[in-house]
């Protein structure tokens, strides 16, 4: 084909064939898109997604809220004497449990575009391979501060002050993000592997209850029985729960916050190269 | 062009115990329209998946524009295209934020983006729709804001996957236009259809799957005179006369007429259409009146009868295999 445009008669409307080759026509390729280019689009339609499905923000934005609420005023005399008081103990933990619970969307994102061809499409691209997933972290990074902000802003209305001063709650937050992104990874392999979005919300209650539950999110180790303080002690959500107190609570000790950071970086380590795998071979 | 446009060897594909392709030979020049025709779950989308980059083969090699689907993949990537089965785009976005979403993904600026998406929209009929999400689309819509997101950059070689399979007549016909216009501009189609009316109306050269074997090849033409020519379809005024009928047709045409539960009806394949007219002639010579007849092409389910020797709804059940022994 010549670079020459087709003409058409200017008095009637070109038809549909004519159209679709002058559209083909003026189809030049550009440079291939860079890795960061990529992440950055598919992070985007990340963010197109919330905007046009406002609905799945709910979860994010009532759940933090329902939890800090019902637990503070629920559990808060029960477990330390007064809400104030129990509050200033979990708030911390509610921020780690609520965001921890998010991460299931992005199994539940990765399974849905499967399921409805989007992926096909995007794996028949020349393209970074792991942009779609990059991308989608980015999305669900957004979705982890909005979270956070909530928790955050809700605790403060009813009470809640941090020791550790703002510094120390954007470092709790900042680790938070960190750990989340690691887990992310472990949510894409089950969003490959699993068949309906329906199933992966059924697996990851499953694992998530007695994760967060079973920790030192809501109540103090000391007072469960042996065999069960001997899980929530090595329990990855009390590790971040302990450090990101420390950090809120301005006495943190600098080796719980490592072991977090060592934490995230070995289950990125083990389980993103076995999700791009995954994700490579998918059939 | 010096190589083929896709070439493949003994391609093997499994799904546990299921040979979903069991050792495809395809060779498909460059230029015009490729057919892959066949019934659900021959395995033509096993192929096609295989041949863009999306299924690693279990076995054979293929490929694709002179690149190997699995050593080269990126570099067969960024010369095809994949129209799939199913709307393709993302239902939550609008249609033009999906093709700007492609276009930046192909490496457009922001702006050439935005301005390509909307050339492509206006091309494809589809500027009062690019604000609405693409889940409020019709089906006809859906299918060519697809094909607009397989043209943002011109592929050399396209796949489409049933592009007509569930369409109203009208975005059907729709589809073929724009279809033919992508090959005069010079791409290759790989198309698949379970309808033989569509290989027909596109393809230069058809490959008829089932079971996941290439079971004959040819253009239109050779495939339709392996079945022979069709069939006439006959309705006798008089239903009492049917019976007297069919024998003159059985003896003029040299075939067993079938006949219909509907008592006036009956069906004759016939190898020669010229010979139904002097046969309906001689049935007027007799003085017995026929009220209807149509000539048809063979059907794809007579494609498979005479192919395989059973119809394509039968073939998941070898059991079935002796109901269809037919008095021939």
């Amino acid at each position: 084909m010549s670079t020459d445009q087709q003409t058409v008669p200017d008095r009637t409307p070109p038809s549909l064939d004519a159209r679709v080759v002058a559209a083909l026509g003026s189809a030049q390729r550009p440079p291939r898109a860079s890795a960061l280019v990529s992440s950055l689009t598919f992070g985007w339609r990340a963010l197109l997604k919330i905007k046009h499905v406002p609905e799945q923000l709910f979860d994010v934005t009532m759940f933090p809220i329902m939890f800090t609420l019902m637990f503070t005023f629920v559990f808060g005399g029960a477990v330390s004497g007064s809400p104030g008081e129990y509050l200033q103990y979990a708030l911390p933990g509610i921020l780690v449990q609520t965001v921890v619970f998010i991460t299931m969307y992005t199994a539940m994102t990765i399974n849905t575009d499967i399921e409805k061809g989007v992926f096909d499409r995007i794996r028949s691209l020349p393209v970074w391979r792991p942009s779609l997933l990059v991308g989608a972290l980015l999305g669900d990074t957004l979705r982890y501060l909005m979270a956070s902000s909530i928790v955050l802003l809700v605790g403060t209305a009813i009470g809640y002050r941090a020791p550790g001063g703002l510094g120390g709650v954007v470092l709790a937050v900042a680790l938070l993000l960190v750990f989340c992104f690691s887990l992310s990874w472990l949510w894409l392999i089950l969003g490959l592997k699993l068949r309906t979005p329906n199933a992966v919300m059924g697996v990851a209650m499953m694992v998530l209850f007695p994760l967060t539950f079973v920790s030192s999110v809501f109540a103090p180790p000391e007072t469960m029985p042996g065999w069960l303080q001997a899980f929530v002690d090595v329990n990855p959500v009390t590790l971040l729960v302990e450090a990101a107190r420390g950090l809120m609570n301005g006495d943190s000790r600098p080796g719980d916050v490592l072991v977090v950071v060592v934490l995230a970086v070995v289950v990125t380590g083990v389980f993103a190269p076995i999700a791009m795998r995954i994700y490579n071979r998918k059939s | 062009m010096d190589h083929l446009a896709i070439e493949t060897d003994g391609l093997v594909k499994l799904f546990g115990r299921n040979r979903a392709v069991d050792g495809v030979d395809l060779a498909i020049a460059s230029g015009g329209v490729h057919s892959v025709l066949g019934p659900n779950g021959a395995g033509k989308t096993t192929v096609i998946r295989m041949l863009a980059t999306l299924l690693v083969p279990d076995g054979g090699t293929a490929r694709v524009l002179g690149h190997d689907v699995v050593d080269e993949a990126a570099e067969v990537r960024s010369r095809v295209a994949l129209t799939g089965q199913f709307a393709s785009l993302d239902e939550d976005l609008t249609g033009a934020e999906n093709l700007v979403l492609l276009a930046r993904l192909y490496g457009y600026s922001r702006r050439a983006a935005r301005e390509r998406a909307s050339e492509l929209l206006s091309a494809f009929d589809l500027d009062d729709a690019a604000a609405k999400q693409v889940k409020a689309y019709s089906g006809g819509m859906r299918r060519r804001i697809d094909i607009a997101g397989s043209i943002v950059v011109r592929p050399d070689l396209m796949f489409l996957d049933e592009p007509t399979t569930g369409l109203d007549p009208r975005s059907r016909n729709q589809v073929w236009e724009i279809v033919r216009a992508l090959v005069g501009a010079g791409t290759t189609i790989l198309l698949t259809t379970q309808y033989l009316e569509e290989a027909d109306q596109l393809a230069d050269r058809i490959s008829v799957i089932d079971h996941g074997r290439v079971i004959a090849e040819g253009t239109s033409g050779q495939l339709k005179a392996s079945v022979g020519a069709g069939s006439v379809k006959v309705r006798v005024a008089d239903p009492s006369d049917r019976d007297e009928v069919a024998r003159l047709l059985a003896e003029s045409l040299d075939a067993s007429p079938v006949l219909e539960s509907d008592a006036s009806a009956m069906t004759i394949r016939v190898d020669d259409p010229s010979a139904v007219a002097g046969a309906l002639h001689r049935v007027g010579e007799h003085g017995l009146v026929v009220s209807e007849y149509a000539l048809g092409q063979p059907s794809l389910d007579e494609v498979f009868l005479a192919l395989t020797g059973k119809p394509p709804a039968d073939r998941t059940d070898p059991t079935d295999r002796a109901d269809q022994e037919v008095p021939a």
